[in-house]
């Protein structure tokens, strides 16, 4: 088997007493969408911080390539640009324009001069299809805009692993569809991806594999449909008829 | 009522004073501009420490701040001029107003930066950091341009308390407005070079009081 693109090992995390993540292995080959379910304070949003850093894991280890990103020595802001991660509120700088948005960590963590960096920067919201929208503020597009901004702003930075938090639980219902749309085609152009949703039938049609889980462990994992049709355990089975309502 | 406008609105002094008066502004206005730039600068550098992650740089930082905007101006400036002579720092006027001011201002102008940078969300710090953007990057060019504009109405405000502090300095018989115009009063004996001294701070400030109203009103909206 080659080398997995992402690979978590023993990843524990633990807020003073409180323990959230309870020793997590999950590897991710390159190309693969992973995505996760689980009911809330299951850990999830924990473990794909972790992936980048953005908390620290307590103990075990996260290898991107094959490099443990937690290890001493390592150039965590140089790991971080192999990690795209988006955000369930966006997190666009709202004083910037949509270009310089994309453009900041082009300017100042690759050093491109601006020419270049506004060129690779128009070619990445070209991939989200709001080129268009270079010129405009944040507070001027609408949330789905938004959010696709956001996966262009992790894009042109060319990442190896693309995290999504949620990435449409923020969204109006009628927005889902195009910010689902750009990851569809992220997919399709072989982007190794773990998504923390609920859109559970974009996980059935674009997902290979789909991880349940709860209480800081990874419960059960599968293809989408043995996870979604035939769930072994219990506690997957009570949590996706509580979601189907 | 002649007396009165003799002794107060007094034009004839009035006009014999006012190059001494404009001199004075002139101190002033180099008083503002040293104390305000640096100001700025400083509080800028101790809203980041009392904001570090190092208890170490955020513990002093806070007591700094603290110790700062407790003591009285007035009191700083006459232990800074007349107090630090005895052991053996004797400073110019000038050096003393700036050196009291600044730790004033700074103080003061720290915590206007450091309620702005709370005031923006972690969003906004864990979407640099995860570009790749290092802590001082995500300082510069996310958090410090949005945390400016919320506290600008703040930062102005406090500008103009710096303007109304530098009367101070004429304690330390610095060559300032208030003093050039005092100096003229007890010179004419006539009371008119000090009314046109507060007319001359209210024309300085008066419109700088009114923008801060507008920004005030503006960012609510």
């Amino acid at each position: 088997m080659k080398r997995p693109m992402l690979e978590i090992a023993g990843l524990f995390k633990a807020f003073g007493e409180n323990a959230i993540l309870n020793g997590i292995n999950l590897k991710v080959p390159t190309g693969e969408l992973v995505f996760v379910i689980g009911p809330s304070g299951s850990g999830k949003s924990t473990m794909l911080r972790c992936c980048n850093r953005l908390e620290e894991p307590t103990s075990g280890a996260i290898l991107i390539e094959g490099t443990d990103i937690c290890g001493l020595g390592v150039d965590i802001n140089a790991m971080r640009r192999k990690v795209g991660m988006v955000f369930q509120s966006f997190n666009l700088y709202p004083h910037l324009n949509v270009r310089s948005n994309v453009s900041l960590a082009l300017r100042k963590v690759l050093k491109l001069p601006r020419a270049e960096a506004d060129e690779r920067s128009m070619a990445a919201l070209d991939l989200v299809g709001l080129a268009q929208r270079a010129d405009f503020f944040p507070s001027q597009i609408s949330g789905g805009q938004q959010q696709r901004v956001a996966i262009a702003r992790a894009l042109a930075l060319e990442p190896k692993v693309m995290l999504f938090d949620e990435p449409t639980s923020a969204l109006d219902p009628e927005l889902v569809g195009s910010v689902l749309a750009v990851m569809r085609d992220l997919k399709a152009s072989g982007m190794t991806m773990l998504v923390v949703s609920h859109e559970m039938g974009f996980a059935r049609e674009a997902a290979d594999r789909v991880i349940f889980m709860d209480g800081g462990v990874i419960v059960e994992e599968g293809a989408p449909e043995a996870v979604f049709g035939a769930p072994k355990h219990e506690r997957t089975q009570a949590f996706l008829s509580r979601v189907r309502g | 009522m002649n007396q009165i406008l003799d002794q107060f609105l007094n034009f004839q002094v009035m006009g014999a004073a006012f190059p001494t008066l404009m001199a004075g502004l002139l101190t002033t206005a180099e008083i503002c501009v040293v104390v305000i730039l640096l100001g700025l600068a400083g509080g800028l550098g101790v809203a980041l420490g009392s904001l570090h992650s190092s208890r170490w740089v955020r513990w002093p930082s806070i007591v700094l701040v603290d110790f700062f905007r407790a003591i009285p101006p007035l009191v700083l400036l006459i232990f800074v001029y007349s107090g630090l002579p005895f052991a053996g720092i004797r400073l110019s006027p000038f050096a003393a107003v700036v050196i009291a001011f600044l730790l004033n201002n700074s103080a003061y102008y720290g915590e206007v930066y450091r309620a702005g940078i709370l005031s923006i969300g972690k969003g906004q710090f864990e979407a640099a950091r995860s570009t790749g953007l290092t802590r001082a990057q995500t300082m510069l060019y996310v958090v410090l341009p949005q945390a400016v504009r919320n506290v600008l109405p703040d930062l102005l405000s406090n500008t103009v308390e710096v303007v109304k502090l530098t009367s101070l300095a004429s304690v330390v018989s610095l060559g300032e407005l208030l003093y050039a115009a005092d100096m003229a009063r007890s010179v004419t004996y006539n009371a008119s070079p000090v009314v046109m001294a507060a007319a001359v701070y209210l024309v300085i400030l008066w419109p700088l009081v009114r923008l801060v109203s507008r920004f005030e009103r503006r960012l609510s909206l």
